[in-house]
């Protein structure tokens, strides 16, 4: 449960996950918020219109996947820091992963990481594609991984290899 | 002795949000706090806040102080006067403050209406071991780190999975130090699960239905002792584990801190679910006593979003009933309609519940 | 223990400055409060509870809790964790209460 153990339960995961048919057309962004908490900036980031006006600012965002252009703009205003941008279109066996990530070092491009999962556990070798850590980020650096395809919507961070 | 027309002691998020909303409706403002420099405890928080994007949400904590201050230099100029290193230390029967100011001369302030923002203090947890050197409250392991810059420790065991454990644990990985687990005696994790999911992937524990036996070191912690608890919350025996850590974080719940109102004489009820004593107030912040106002966590735990509304409100009614009350009706309305849509969800249900028995049954904002 | 890159916080520590505890040298900046500059120096144990003499170290770190007082420059029972630290200070542990007559 997630209220016991805070890692997101696979029900909930799919529930969000877009369509194979949408992932097939490039990155689209999931947003993993499962609790209704007053909370509103993402809609604000959007500058398409894809993540649905609130009723109350406690519903839980909902991504219209068909909007949604996979940009990236909104992962660094969650200040829950639980969204994410998925491209499964990038190669034959390789999808992108764009993450926020508040810790240093930042790692370098092109750079091999261990990709880890909602519970802290190493799911598969990733690699360093770009690292953004603009002004307008305000400190929210956004990294990008390159995974394999079927852990697209399983890792969520990254350790640096050769202990961290 | 010093006569302004509104004092505010406590110049957190609340009483720096009291003190805007009053010198727009034209008063003039005394802010009295007892640190070097305005925010309390808004400078410790490197984390985004949540809430609304038309208030702070998504701005880092450490950056709202200067915002406010920026406003308050703007819209208060003649009008808004800080007052730092100054400790309020008594609120007399003649509506006269008296502030501390370490080696300077004391002062005596009579103001026509007091608004207080005094916050609240972290709750200590009763076990052997927890005087050692090492056993910290979390509002002290954020001010080493965030504004000192230096580390608590190497390894932390984090007691308490409401937001301030979960958020303190995330700032302690940020500052390069080992959470070796976060245990929360309660069978679910309190505060925002989006925090919960965060330090889960930094690969932090979370241990629900635990506690801590002991604490023990010799001149200062080493390590502790923690178990399962059953679901009556008593230790369940043989599920001791031996945690070396040589920090040990108290994120056990704040209690607002009521002495000046105590002192003063405002009525106050004991409600759980706003922390313990809280005063008596009206929907204008206004408590038993007409010339006392107050706002944030020493009116009711929660979070720093209601604590600037709810500072907001009592900055208006000051001033508005001092004669300052152009527009009175509007803004409160407004101010009225971001606490009701900060408190309409799940998470804000206990508040209302909490205000509920409060005003002995009848709903409040 | 200072920590010397954070993703967040840009550290701006003030100048460099020492002072003694217990007559050892100790090198802070300014900006900091005596408890913090020790801590950061390791010294953990900051005081002695009156009857059984165990280890006391600071709690709060804000002014609340008393586990911090210490005699600094001669005065007894400052709390460190709210006094910025100064060029030169001469900061001891005080064992008990501290004398609140000053000697001449």
């Amino acid at each position: 449960m997630l209220e016991k153990t805070g890692v997101p339960e696979p029900e909930q995961i799919k529930k969000i996950t877009p369509s194979e048919e949408r992932l097939q057309k490039g990155p689209v962004a999931v947003v993993e918020c499962f609790q209704n908490i007053p909370c509103d900036p993402c809609l604000y980031a959007c500058r398409h219109g894809a993540i649905k006006e609130f009723e109350d600012i406690n519903d839980l965002p909902v991504i219209d996947h068909e909007l949604c252009n996979g940009c990236g703009l909104c992962i660094s205003e969650c200040p829950g820091l639980a969204i994410f941008v998925i491209d499964a279109t990038y190669g034959e066996e390789e999808g992108l992963i764009k993450m926020p990530y508040e810790y240093l070092p930042l790692p370098g491009q092109e750079e091999e990481v261990n990709g880890i999962d909602t519970e802290g556990q190493a799911v598969c070798s990733a690699r360093v594609i770009k690292v953004q850590n603009t002004k307008a980020l305000d400190r929210t650096p956004v990294v990008t991984l390159a995974v394999p395809r079927q852990h697209l919507m399983r890792v969520r961070s990254f350790v640096r290899k050769g202990g961290e | 002795m010093q006569k302004p027309e509104i004092a505010i002691v406590g110049g957190g998020p609340a009483g720096l949000s009291a003190a805007l909303s009053a010198v727009r409706q034209g008063a003039e403002v005394m802010l009295i706090d007892r640190d070097p420099a305005l925010g309390g405890q808004l400078v410790k928080q490197t984390h985004m806040f949540f809430g609304s994007k038309k208030e702070y949400a998504a701005i880092r904590g450490i950056d709202i102080p200067g915002q406010l201050m920026a406003a308050l230099e703007e819209d208060g100029k003649g009008k808004f006067a800080p007052v730092l290193n100054t400790t309020v230390l008594g609120y007399y029967d003649d509506g006269v403050i008296l502030a501390d100011r370490e080696e300077e001369q004391a002062m005596l302030i009579k103001p026509q209406k007091t608004i207080i923002a005094t916050g609240a203090a972290e709750k200590m947890l009763p076990f052997p071991g927890n005087d050692l050197p090492g056993v910290y409250g979390a509002g002290a392991v954020q001010t080493l780190m965030n504004v000192y810059g230096i580390k608590p420790g190497a390894r932390v065991l984090m007691i308490g999975a409401g937001n301030i454990g979960l958020i303190v644990s995330y700032q302690l990985m940020q500052a390069g130090v080992e959470v070796a687990a976060i245990i929360e005696g309660a069978p679910k994790i309190g505060g925002y699960l989006v925090h919960a999911t965060k330090v889960r992937r930094a690969g932090i524990p979370i241990k629900t239905s635990h506690t801590i036996k002991e604490a023990y070191g010799n001149k200062s912690v080493e390590g502790a002792l923690i178990c399962s608890l059953d679901e009556n919350w008593c230790a369940v025996p043989g599920s001791e584990l031996d945690m070396k850590v040589d920090v040990i974080c108290l994120a056990v719940g704040l209690t607002p801190q009521t002495e000046l109102l105590w002192q003063a004489g405002c009525e106050q009820k004991y409600i759980p679910e706003l922390g313990g004593y809280v005063p008596l107030r009206n929907e204008k912040m206004q408590t038993s006593l007409p010339d006392l106002y107050v706002a944030g966590d020493v009116a009711c735990i929660e979070e720093a979003g209601s604590a600037m509304v709810e500072g907001k409100i009592a900055g208006l009614y000051a001033a508005a009933d001092l004669g300052y009350d152009e527009n009175v009706e509007e803004h409160y309305s407004s101010f009225a309609r971001e606490l009701e849509e900060l408190r309409g969800g799940p998470t804000g249900a206990k508040i209302k519940q909490g205000l509920s028995r409060l005003n002995g049954g009848v709903e409040q904002c | 223990m200072r920590i010397e890159e954070h993703p967040i916080i840009d550290f701006k520590r003030g100048k460099p400055v020492s002072f003694t505890f217990n007559e050892r040298q100790i090198q802070a900046f300014e900006g900091e409060t005596i408890a913090a500059a020790l801590h950061a120096a390791g010294v953990r144990v900051l005081s002695h509870s009156h009857n059984l003499k165990r280890p006391r170290g600071f709690f709060c770190a804000i002014g609340n809790c008393s586990s911090c007082l210490m005699k600094v420059n001669g005065v007894y029972n400052v709390r460190i964790c709210v006094t910025p630290v100064r060029e030169g200070d001469r900061v001891e542990m005080q064992e008990g209460r501290g004398d609140i007559i000053a000697k001449a």
